[in-house]
């Protein structure tokens, strides 16, 4: 049973032509709206039992006791996991070897570094009894107190920010900018840390069969988290199956897996069964990641004509006591306004909170938050539409490295957003604007902005002699369309209707699709799908051109198109012969071919390469209460080639609500004595319809044939 | 100690000896694999877990399975006719209103229930209200509501309270 394979069966998709470029609906819509697609936690194998973590409810300290046998003794409860019996691992969780190993806590030893920390491991019959039993352990603590928030140790300059970036970097002389500069700003800002939430809790299902292991769980990268757990295991990495058709949400905190998915494993090795184990909602407030908070301070200097004359960002951030991951909060100032001078530079604090984590455009979202409102206070303070301002400063090339851009089309996401919002219309000054019922009514902008990455993948394609075709990559859905739009790909890479293609994904058994992440998913696995199409494509025109009863016979591999099934001579589209005729005639069942992507690094060398865009909102604010309501909303953005138009505005418009909801609702709250999250919850965001356009111009060609579908990054602007 | 209660769930008569402990959510999803229906925050504020018992709207994760003896339960699995979606499942696929489509069936439930409900007409604004329960981290939200809008209207013809 392949819950993938039926992606192909259902009919729910309406299709307009084909195929990439198509918005057409998503192939695993009819599955997701009837409840039928199946989610990690929706798997239950034979014999399976619950798992249950207990939690720590101080940040600081060791657990003296727990009441095991109480536990143990409750009907139900099959085994209690603590330091004392789990199983051993191959390696210290606690060792890294790169930065993208980060550090775990699977029960290693009796220290509490963070609330919600596992301390122990309930294996129970019925998730009821599980619970009961973890309630039961009754620990009790050596509490020592808790250092929170952003002065609550003292600071250093961490090695690197971000994945390797160095925490200090200048061009050109920031004080001597500074100093000639004819106006000048100074502002500092604050962003919370928040958490990833996303609808799905982590959960992993694990049976272990000898040293074969098989996991249903999410997963934003199949292939790393299953060197993570061979590694920690001891295991072959091919013993290991891992199953992520479908992630409830992830960004950011399903890309490397969790320890509560490796505690999980190492419950159904200890009973020597399947289990189940899910995470509580407000177990996610620890051991998964968040986005780290940051202070950030900026300095700007600006010319008699309102052109910087310098940019100095400086971000205060945090990390865990055991593990380093740094918010590059002021690498947003690299890549956004043209400067003769800019200084970036970090420092960070080690607090008893989990490891923070990548969390939807880590750096970008809270380094922009910043830069944006700074641009704002200067624009300002020189008397400047903010727009006018941004365009005065607007970075032909990359300020930091002096690169060209591969392309950049911001430009024309201001003129076409500005448009649309009616932006020209707006007076300068704050606070003159109200609206019939009297609410003071604000208008702001903000620049868009992320790299194009690109990592590494690997895909397979089969052509059959039914006429149908095979693409398969280990590709992963966490809703950006990954099921669709890889398919939309893989039909044009083989040239067929995309109802003659399987697209098989979300398995650690297919090749390696890379990570779903950095916005670079699309175009990384997108490219390897695109590239074994044309090489099992060119194994056919080998099979057709070079056999004298092919009407393509002589027509060489580059002399052919692959287009519905058929092989056409390029020239003499009269001249073609379909897939399943060669195949037949050449007595094989199906051909097959292999592709692979990276980057390129002479393009990377050479070019300074970012999607961009623009976003405008009206904000309204009730002067009586201070109730905001945000109004309008109007992004314009270019993000690069389009695989399907439909996909793309979702993600647009979820990314211009995840800025609203940045700005106006998301933060959590420490309690100082404890180092407990406060409120457990915070889900929820402005139920807002924007309105998000594309903005297609580039003016180099990107050496990639695929989108990048990606989340819009903006500023939302002070309210009014 | 369990207990005995008779559920209809989905036209189907259910006889259960349940943990008095046991939610509607954790009867569905654990013991009876109509695992549709989904947790998301086990609290009563995500939504996710939305079914419809006796044509109300409910949290399932809130709701006691042996309070409800004798109740009649939809869920997202007795929604469509076999291959045939119903309206509002349609309409979602063709508005988009979802991306990773774990809230779904809750806003697909609380849609159902919303319509039967007949409070909030084609006016976005009583809608997005009515629908506030339903949390979605994609923020499908704009796709969500052109569904609903949709689907009511296509619906307009049939009598409401049997659609659902």
């Amino acid at each position: 049973m392949t819950l993938e394979l039926s992606l192909n069966q259902q009919p729910a998709h309406s299709r307009q032509g084909s195929s990439i470029g198509q918005p057409l609906t998503r192939r695993d819509g009819f599955l997701k709206v009837t409840g039928a697609a199946r989610y990690a936690a929706d798997n239950h194998p034979a014999g399976m039992l619950y798992a249950v973590l207990a939690v720590s409810s101080i940040a600081r300290g060791r657990v003296a006791s727990l009441d095991i046998e109480a536990a143990k003794a409750y009907e139900g409860v099959v085994e209690v996991m603590t330091p004392q019996n789990r199983p051993a691992l191959a390696v210290d969780p606690d060792a890294k070897h790169h930065p993208f190993m980060f550090r775990l806590d699977l029960l290693q030893n009796d220290k509490v570094r963070y609330a919600n920390q596992t301390i122990a491991v309930v294996i129970a019959q019925t998730l009821e009894a599980a619970t009961e039993g973890a309630a039961l352990l009754s620990p009790r603590y050596e509490v020592q107190p808790a250092r929170v928030g952003l002065d609550g140790a003292k600071s250093f300059v961490p090695a690197a920010v971000g994945v390797g970036n160095p925490a200090v970097q200048h061009k050109g002389d920031v004080a001597a900018g500074l100093d000639a500069a004819a106006t000048r700003i100074e502002a500092s800002y604050e962003t919370p840390a928040q958490y990833h939430n996303a609808m799905e809790p982590h959960a992993i299902v694990a049976a272990w069969d000898g040293d074969r292991l098989s996991i249903d769980t999410p997963s934003q990268g199949l292939a790393m988290a299953q060197g993570r757990i061979a590694g920690l295991f001891g295991i072959a990495p091919d013993n290991i199956h891992i199953r992520s058709p479908f992630l409830g949400g992830g960004f950011g905190s399903k890309g490397m897996i969790s320890g509560p998915q490796v505690l999980g494993v190492l419950a159904a090795r200890l009973v020597g069964r399947p289990v189940k184990l899910v995470l509580r909602r407000e177990q996610m407030y620890g051991p998964v990641g968040h986005r780290a908070p940051t202070r950030q301070t900026l300095r700007m200097g600006m010319d008699g004509e309102g052109k910087l004359t310098a940019i100095d960002h400086h971000a205060r951030t945090a990390s865990s006591t055991f593990d380093d991951f740094f918010e590059p909060a002021a690498d947003a100032s690299h890549s956004l306004y043209a400067s003769p001078a800019i200084a970036t530079s970090h420092e960070a604090v080690r607090l008893d909170t989990g490891t923070p984590l990548f969390m939807r455009a880590p750096g970008e979202a809270t380094g922009s938050i910043a830069l944006e409102s700074a641009i704002d206070e200067a624009a300002e303070a020189c008397g400047m539409d903010p727009l006018e301002f941004r365009l005065k400063n607007y970075a032909e090339v990359e300020p930091m490295t002096g690169k060209p851009f591969s392309s950049k089309a911001l430009r024309e996401c201001y003129a076409q957003a500005a448009k649309s919002f009616g932006w020209a219309d707006r007076p300068v000054e704050p606070r003159l604007m109200r609206d019939a019922e009297g609410f003071l009514t604000g208008w702001g902008m903000g620049t868009a902005t992320f790299p194009a990455l690109m990592f590494q993948a690997e895909a397979r394609a089969v052509l059959r002699s039914d006429g149908s075709g095979l693409m398969e990559t280990g590709a992963q859905d966490m809703g950006q369309g990954a099921w669709t739009a890889f398919a939309q790909i893989a039909a044009d890479g083989l040239g067929l209707d995309i109802d003659r293609v399987e697209f098989r994904a979300g398995s650690s058994d297919l090749p390696n699709a890379g990570i779903a992440g950095g916005s670079g998913h699309t175009a990384t696995a997108g490219m390897a799908i695109h590239n074994a199409g044309a090489a099992v494509i060119a194994r056919l025109a080998d099979l057709a051109t070079g056999d004298e009863r092919s009407p393509l016979y002589g027509a060489g591999n580059a002399g052919v198109l692959a287009r519905g099934g058929r092989l056409y001579r390029r020239d003499d589209e009269n001249r073609s012969e379909s897939y399943a005729d060669i195949l037949t005639r050449a007595g094989l069942k199906e051909v097959e071919g292999s592709g692979k992507s990276a980057s390129d690094p002479a393009s990377q060398e050479a070019y300074a390469m970012h999607a961009h865009g623009a976003v405008f909102a009206e904000v309204k604010v009730d002067p009586d209460f201070g109730q905001i309501r945000v109004t309008r909303l109007v992004g314009a953005f270019a993000a690069g080639r389009v695989i399907n138009p439909r996909l793309v505005r979702s993600q647009y418009y979820g990314g211009m609500i995840w800025g609203v909801s940045f700005a106006l609702h998301e933060e959590a709250i420490t309690d100082r004595r404890s180092g407990r999250r406060h409120q457990i919850n915070r889900l929820r965001v402005k139920q807002l319809e924007p309105d998000a356009h594309d903005q297609h111009s580039s003016r180099h060609q990107r050496p990639e044939p695929c989108a990048r579908r990606r989340a819009a990054r903006h500023a939302a602007r002070r309210a009014a | 100690m369990n207990l005995p209660i008779t559920l209809t769930i989905n036209g189907h008569r259910h006889q259960l000896e349940v943990d008095p402990r046991l939610t509607l959510l954790d009867l569905l999803r654990e013991r009876l694999d109509l695992t549709g229906t989904k947790k998301g925050c086990d609290r009563g504020q995500c939504g996710a877990c939305t079914v419809l018992v006796d044509g109300r709207r409910v949290n399932s994760c809130l709701a006691l399975a042996l309070s409800h003896d004798g109740a009649d339960i939809l869920t997202i699995e007795g929604v469509a006719h076999g291959e045939e979606l119903h309206p509002v499942q349609a309409a979602f696929i063709a508005h988009d209103g979802f991306q990773c489509g774990f809230c779904t069936p809750g806003q697909i439930m609380s849609t159902l229930g919303l319509i039967a409900e007949g409070q909030a007409g084609d006016d976005p604004e009583r809608i997005r209200e009515a629908m506030s329960g339903n949390l979605c981290r994609c923020a499908a939200y704009g796709g969500i509501v052109e569904a609903i809008l949709e689907a009511q209207e296509n619906m307009a013809k049939t009598d409401r309270r049997t659609a659902a």
